[in-house]
């Protein structure tokens, strides 16, 4: 730790390159935290937004009319609008009406914090494409295999879960991983409600050490990492979902 | 059709089923009954509602008027366990419907395991054995993409078998296959209603239909023209229709 830290402070010494989150503490603390909160965001909003890609899929197939429409209408406002407004939204708006509850020193905070928006927004943005993205598959598995399903007993809810959801992950999986690489870069948007993810915290740090360019590189570089990591496991999972003599 | 002096009950009994899609009218009135352990065949042109009368008897078509009974379940109650009805009525499909995401010993596991809720271990062993018996041991790891058409329509009536159905209904099993596949298809089939299993088989294959049934029904434009014993309906048909249809294709 003590080379590294050693190598930057040259480097600034020789170059003039201030990378302070690399030998400065007090960013370095802030920085990784922040970038750990970013991964942190990204995990929990990549699985809600699945779960609510496939729960709604299922529940827009429904016999019960007014589920169905429930959803759609779900999809329609969550794709139709902006991301950024939907989290003022969620932020300002519901946040100014949820409860406050007082912390260990009395003072009163939200029951609900710009975090746990930040997920909900996020959420519920990309789960209404993941919806449309999960119906895709759906229909693209064969009737008469459906038909089988129901030959053998199974319920609609039976039949989803072991035939027709595994079957449309594998048609629909490109898609999605089209729309998590887009979720995992608009965790950003978290930024205008102030929760404290990494450009948030590099957007700090830039203003106390005006090292703005040396910033946006390494944020550009973990982004990259970060939706790489993503992608690489995408794809090992597509790998072992792979069904043989099916080509692919 | 069994003699009802025997005061046996049959084990299907469709009476006066009429169904319509659209326009179309597909069953105008059609009656029939199989007694346990008979094999019947149904023949007829296309269109003329063979598939539509079968996929009636399992519930995946509602009936617009008559009555199914099967081994004492009225299909057309409405307020009818299908589960129950399915666990009895097993079904294979022209073009397999296998799963293509699971192997072969997984396909016929898949619905005693899910559906029945039977022991996984138990299930596994019978699966095994069902697939010796239709000859794919073997190929218990091998998925579907990775069989013969053949292979995979018999990898599907285990799966059926598994269930451990009274009734087994086959719709044009064979119709999607290689002339030279054909017959291992047809050998397990036979097998299996000399073994006693009853069977409604739909197909197109007269020679099978006369070796193998003890009844052979003639549908032509939503009605059961005639039936009879093959060895007479084949030689002696008495309706015009029929010997038109036969002339036809034999």
């Amino acid at each position: 730790m003590e080379l590294i830290a050693e190598f930057f402070r040259d480097l600034r010494a020789t170059t003039g390159l201030n990378f302070t989150i690399f030998y400065d503490p007090f960013d370095a603390a802030r920085f990784w935290r922040a970038f750990l909160l970013t991964c942190e965001l990204a995990a929990l909003s990549v699985l809600l937004s699945v779960a609510i890609g496939i729960v709604g899929a299922f529940a827009q197939g429904s016999r019960i009319r007014p589920l169905a429409w429930l959803v759609n209408g779900y999809v329609a406002f969550f794709r139709n609008t902006p991301p950024l407004v939907q989290m003022y939204f969620f932020f300002f708006a519901l946040g100014a009406i949820t409860p406050t509850v007082p912390d260990d020193i009395g003072m009163e905070v939200p029951l609900v914090s710009n975090f746990a928006w930040a997920l909900v927004a996020l959420s519920l943005f990309a789960g209404a494409f993941n919806v449309e993205i999960f119906r895709s598959g759906i229909e693209a598995v064969p009737r008469s295999t459906i038909e089988a399903t129901e030959a053998l007993g199974y319920s609609r809810l039976g039949a989803y879960r072991h035939v027709v959801l595994p079957l449309a992950f594998r048609v629909c999986l490109p898609a999605l991983n089209n729309n998590l690489v887009n979720l995992v870069k608009t965790t950003t948007l978290a930024y205008a409600i102030g929760v404290p993810e990494m450009l948030y915290v590099a957007n700090q740090i830039w203003s106390d050490a005006l090292n703005v360019t040396e910033m946006m590189n390494v944020l550009l570089l973990l982004y990259i990492a970060l939706v790489s990591l993503l992608v690489w496991l995408m794809h090992c999972w597509e790998r072992a979902m792979r069904m043989p003599g099916y080509g692919a | 059709m069994r003699d009802p002096a025997r005061g046996e009950a049959p084990l299907v009994s469709i009476r006066d089923a009429h169904k319509r899609f659209g326009d179309v009218e597909v069953l105008k009135g059609v009656s029939l009954e199989v007694a346990k352990g008979e094999a019947i065949c149904i023949i007829g042109p296309s269109g003329s509602g063979k598939s539509t009368l079968l996929r009636c008897i399992n519930a995946l078509v509602p009936l617009d008027a008559g009555t199914i009974t099967v081994s004492g379940i009225e299909v057309t109650d409405p307020k009818l366990d299908k589960i129950v009805l399915r666990r009895r009525v097993g079904m294979v499909f022209q073009q397999y419907n296998l799963f293509p995401h699971r192997t072969a010993l997984q396909n016929v596991m898949m619905a005693p395991v899910h559906v029945l809720r039977q022991d996984r271990r138990e299930v596994e062993q019978r699966a095994r054995e069902l697939l010796r018996k239709v000859r794919l041991e073997g190929k218990e790891g091998a998925y579907p993409g990775e069989l013969s058409g053949g292979q995979q329509q018999r990898v599907a009536i285990a799966r059926s078998l598994c269930m451990q159905p009274e009734v087994m209904l086959f719709d044009e099993v064979t119709a999607a296959l290689d002339p030279e596949t054909v017959k291992e298809v047809l050998v397990t089939i036979r097998e299996l209603a000399e073994e006693g299993m009853t069977c409604l088989l739909v197909t197109h294959e007269m020679g099978f239909a006369r070796e193998v049934a003890d009844h052979v029904y003639f549908t032509d434009r939503g009605v059961i023209v005639e039936h009879a014993p093959p060895a007479e309906l084949f030689s002696a048909p008495r309706d015009p229709r029929t010997r038109e249809f036969l002339g036809r294709i034999l």
